[in-house]
Order: structure tokens, then C-alpha cells, then sequence
């Protein structure tokens, strides 16, 4: 079962580094003259086939790219030269930093609301979180973004309106520059989590043993806790997992609002300015950290669950 | 008047919804008849305060916003319901396709759908559109194939539903062929379904190109659209001008509309009661 999932996993790797690289080739024509206009010497594009391996046969490009790639050789840029594992490995310690920084204030804030919403259900206190989480899940980040800047850095002036963290700044400086950021992501990633907490929760609430719990006259909260609570874990799981994993793409609008200076800040100048290597590098270490994120949320759910830990 | 009757028996969650969506409906639909002004003239000077002499301001640019946001609505609802529209086709003939035929058909394109699946949508979109450039045509293309793949999965596992069910059987012995069937058999009795399902998609495509727009990837100016307008005017919020903010909410409004409406729908078609 879980051998299953870890195949299937990579397998799925495998194919999203197949599109990347042969099916954007296809789509794009000759992303040399694509990128250096009709007017580039044909010198020029020459080189710039040779360096991109374009005169090799398919299938011998790819396994040179996929070779390359798990030996951590991602090539140079089309447009700066420079290494693009260089220029990745600057920035996907940023954005890491980020979104864990978010995952650490939304994870346990969204499961504490959750299960209070869940205890006091049908209150004024779960109506409200209800239409807060609803309008968190419709509106658009850049929105919350865009408010909580208008908020903490013009009107009140306590937060940095630009979040340019650089590597000679401390841990605190850090935190207190990505303030702005971390907060935007929170809000966009606890509101569904919260609500798929209480929703996993309380749909448990109907079960013979938590009516049997509810006339040993166990108070609410225990009840909640002690017994409705493991076994809501496996979805729980399942929706915080999914959310981490939509968080590290999340941050990709996220860091363009802010000037932060991360993968998908690096991902969205490349795509302007259509230096293919850039993107497919970037987009590939977006994918892998999707699918592994996801990959986890099935191991560890089924981990959660005695049922589905023992089943061959 | 029956209408009108059905619209005080829901709730004012729904209420509101539909109030909100219709309001959106007719800004689209009427566009050049509602804007006072056009959707690329420059009529003031640069960000006009909000609710002066123009009534949402005039953007980075001098344009009216109010009337940039009524096209926006056209442009966007437009390009959003093309989209939402070719995804359902695609994913619901493929999904009653793999439905009916079984064996490898359905293998195939079910792997196929779990590999797309497996790359988040936004970065699948900037791959394919860094690839080809940002044509209208290409954003329908990639935006549509991208949601394709959720709602082939719904589609798939409606029709194995009705694909069991005796008329259908019947229909295969009467010597119908495989499009007769899909068509006359199984559309009919997945239409509920997929209805509420297309609600919430609309949505999801409308906040992807939102996104997309708002990076700069979306519809090219002239053409207004309300997440270019967030990101030419985001500089005026420094100086304190909250004009991003107006386009933002015009989107956060929209999908909160029919968020809402979705819900009731759904609700109603379930006959699911909120849990007590």
C-alpha cells in the first residue's frame, strides 16, 4: 500500500519532468528565436541551441536534462548566464523560510479555531468564523494582501511595506520583515482548514460512541477533544497536508505583492522574460514539493488510522 | 411574480448571492450602455480621489475607474464563463467517454488525469504560457485544460453511476452507438450534478485569471481587466491611495456572490439540512 503510493509517486515526478521539458518544447517552437528575436545572429542562436542541447534527439535531451537535474546541474540562465542552481539556491531558502514561517502560525491557529467552532457550533462566535473563513477562501490573495498593506504599513506604519530580505540579516529582522507576507498567507490558508477541521469534526459528533460519551455526562470539551478529535485526525491531516502544499505555491503571488525576494518571485520574472531553463527548473522544484507534500498526506493519514495501517 | 416568490423563500445568505451575481450579470451585459466613459479613455488626472468628480477615482493613468471595472466585468465574466465552459466540455465528454468504454480508454485517460492533476494550477498555467506567450487564445486553452481534469473526474464517476442502470443497458441492446448513449442516456441524468459543480469551477477559473492577470499574464490592455487594474494602481496604496483595493473587492466580491448561491443550490439539491 504504501510501496503503491511511493511508486506512483515518483512515477508521477517522472512525468511532470517529462512535460516540462518536452512538452514546453513542443509548445514553444525554437525558444532561441523566441527569446532574442528574429533580428540575433545566427551565430548566436546557434550557440544558444548547443547550450540548451537542442541538436541532440529527444529522448537523449531529456536524459541529459533529467542526468543534470539529480546531479544538481540545472544549467546556466538564457538571459543573465549565470548557474540557475545558484541563482534557485538563494531563494528557495527564502521561500521556504516564509512559508513555514506561515505554516507555523496557521497550523495550529486554524486547528484551535476549528475545534472551538466545532464546540460552540451554530453560535454568534461559529456564524461569524463562518462568514470570515468563506469570503478567506473567495477572495483573492493579492486582496488580503493588498489590505493588510494598507492597514499595518500606510495607516498605521508599524509593518515594512516591501519585504527585501537579504542573507546579512538576523532571524529577527527576518521574521519582522516578512511580517506582512506571513500574515497574508496565514489568513489565506487557515480559513479553509479551519473550516474542514470543524467539518470533519462535527460530523463525528452523531456517532453512538460520542452519544454514549455525551450520557456518561463527559463535559463538552473533553468530548470533543478526548473522542471526536483522533478520529477526525485522518482528514484533518489530509486538508493541513493539501494546504501546506497549496501554501509553497501560494507564496508565488504572495512574493511578487511584497518585492520578496523568492522561488516564485524568480519564476515569474523568467516567464516574462522566456528564459525557458529558469522556468522549468523553478517550476520543477514547485512540482516536486507539491507531490511530496501530498505523498506525505496520504502516509501520514493512513499512519493516523489503525484501519488503514493494517491493511494489506 | 413566481420568481419573485421562490427569491423571498430562501435564506439572506442567498439572497444576497443572487443580488450580487444578477448586479454583476447586467454590468457585463450592458456595458458600453452603463460606462460613462470608455475602458481605455483617459479622461482626468493621475488617481482622482475615490468618490469625487469620478466616482471610484481615475487609475495610474487618468482612466475612469468606474468604467474600467464595468468592462472589467464584461471582459472578465466573458473570457471566465468561455473558459469554465470549454473545461466542462472537455472534461465531461472525456469523463462519459472512459465512463462507457471502460478497459484501457479509461485506464489511460485516468492516469493521464491524475498526472495533470498532480501539478498545481497556477504553475502548471505559467508553464504553458511562458511556452506560448500570453494569447487570449492560449489563456482559454491552458485554463480550460487545467480544469478540465477535476471535473472529468466528477463526469467519470457520475456516469459510472448511470452507466450501470437498466435503460442504459437497454439502450446497448437496441444497438445503440456509443454517442447516442452518452448523449441521450447519460448527459440527461448527470446535468444536476455537474450544474453545482460548475458554479463552484467558475470560481476557481475566475480567480486563476484574476492571478494571472494580475501578474501581467492575463488580458492584454486595452482590454480592462480587474486584476490589471490591482497591480497598475498597487504603487498608490505607498501613497495612501486605496484605488487597488476597489478592483480587489469587485473580484472578492463576485466569487463570495456566487459562493453563496452555490451553496443554496447545493443544499437544495441534496436536501442536506445545516448540521444541528
Amino acid at each position: 500500500m504504501l510501496l503503491k503510493r511511493l511508486v506512483l509517486g515518483i512515477l508521477t515526478l517522472v512525468a511532470i519532468s517529462l512535460l516540462i521539458t518536452l512538452g514546453v518544447e513542443a509548445l514553444s517552437g525554437d525558444v532561441c528565436t523566441a527569446m532574442m528575436g528574429q533580428m540575433a545572429s545566427a551565430a548566436k542562436v546557434a550557440a544558444c541551441h548547443s547550450q540548451l542541447n537542442l541538436n541532440l534527439p529527444m529522448h537523449e535531451r531529456y536524459l541529459t536534462w533529467l542526468w543534470n537535474f539529480m546531479q544538481g546541474d540545472l544549467g546556466n540562465a538564457l538571459t543573465n548566464h549565470r548557474s540557475i542552481a545558484s541563482l534557485i539556491g538563494n531563494r528557495i531558502g527564502n521561500t521556504f523560510f516564509l512559508a513555514g514561517l506561515a505554516a507555523l502560525v496557521a497550523v495550529p491557529l486554524a486547528l484551535t479555531l476549528g475545534v472551538i467552532a466545532a464546540l460552540y457550533r451554530n453560535s454568534f462566535f461559529d456564524r461569524a468564523i463562518s462568514i470570515v473563513t468563506l469570503s478567506g477562501i473567495s477572495v483573492p490573495d493579492f486582496f488580503i494582501a493588498y489590505i493588510l498593506m494598507a492597514i499595518f504599513a500606510v495607516w498605521l506604519g508599524v509593518l515594512p511595506a516591501i519585504s527585501n530580505l537579504d542573507q546579512s540579516m538576523d532571524l529577527w529582522d527576518r521574521i519582522y520583515i516578512s511580517a506582512l507576507p506571513v500574515l497574508t498567507l496565514t489568513v489565506a490558508v487557515s480559513a479553509h482548514m479551519m473550516r474542514m477541521t470543524r467539518a470533519a469534526i462535527v460530523s463525528l459528533l452523531a456517532s453512538p460512541y460520542i452519544e454514549m460519551a455525551k450520557l456518561k455526562g463527559i463535559r463538552p470539551s473533553r468530548i470533543i477533544i478526548k473522542h471526536a478529535l483522533p478520529n477526525a485526525l485522518s482528514p484533518i491531516i489530509q486538508v493541513v497536508m493539501l494546504n501546506l502544499a497549496w501554501l509553497v505555491v501560494g507564496v508565488v503571488i504572495v512574493e511578487v505583492v511584497f518585492v520578496y525576494p523568492g522561488l516564485g518571485a524568480l519564476m515569474i520574472d523568467a516567464v516574462f522574460l522566456r528564459d525557458m531553463p529558469v522556468v522549468q527548473a523553478t517550476a520543477m522544484v514547485f512540482a516536486s514539493v507539491y507531490v511530496i507534500l501530498n505523498l506525505l498526506a496520504d502516509i501520514l493519514s493512513m499512519l493516523s488510522n489503525p484501519r488503514l495501517r493494517h491493511r494489506n | 411574480m413566481g420568481l419573485l416568490k421562490l427569491f423571498w423563500s430562501l435564506n439572506w445568505g442567498a439572497r444576497l448571492g443572487y443580488v450580487i451575481v444578477i448586479f454583476f450579470a447586467i454590468c457585463a451585459l450592458f456595458a458600453p450602455w452603463i460606462a460613462p466613459y470608455g475602458q481605455s479613455q483617459i479622461v482626468g488626472d493621475v488617481w482622482e480621489p475615490l468618490f469625487g468628480e469620478f466616482v471610484f477615482g481615475t487609475d495610474q493613468i487618468g482612466r475612469d475607474m468606474l468604467s474600467m471595472l464595468i468592462y472589467g466585468a464584461r471582459n472578465m465574466i466573458g473570457l471566465a464563463l468561455l473558459t469554465t465552459g470549454c473545461a466542462f466540455g472537455l472534461g465531461a465528454l472525456l469523463g462519459f467517454l472512459a465512463a462507457t468504454m471502460r478497459g484501457w480508454v479509461d485506464q489511460v485517460l485516468s492516469r493521464f488525469v491524475d498526472m495533470i492533476i498532480s501539478i498545481p494550477t497556477l504553475i502548471f498555467a505559467l508553464i504553458v504560457l511562458s511556452a506560448t506567450g500570453t494569447a487570449i487564445p492560449w489563456l482559454i486553452t491552458v485554463i480550460a485544460i487545467t480544469y478540465a481534469m477535476p471535473v472529468f473526474r466528477i463526469a467519470r464517476a457520475v456516469a459510472m453511476d448511470i452507466e450501470v442502470m437498466d435503460y442504459v443497458e437497454a439502450a446497448r441492446l437496441r444497438g445503440e452507438g456509443l454517442w447516442w448513449i452518452m448523449r441521450e442516456e447519460i448527459l440527461p441524468n448527470a446535468m444536476t450534478p455537474l450544474a453545482a459543480e460548475f458554479g463552484l469551477r467558475f470560481c476557481f477559473v475566475f480567480l486563476l485569471i484574476s492571478g494571472l492577470s494580475f501578474l501581467g499574464l492575463g488580458l492584454q490592455p486595452p482590454l480592462a481587466d480587474w486584476g490589471a487594474m490591482v497591480r497598475g494602481n498597487a504603487d498608490g496604496i505607498a501613497w495612501g491611495y486605496l484605488h487597488p483595493l476597489v478592483p480587489a473587492a469587485c473580484i472578492a466580491l463576485l466569487t463570495i456572490g456566487i459562493n453563496l448561491v452555490v451553496d443554496t443550490a447545493v443544499q437544495k439539491a441534496s436536501g442536506l439540512r445545516d448540521d444541528q
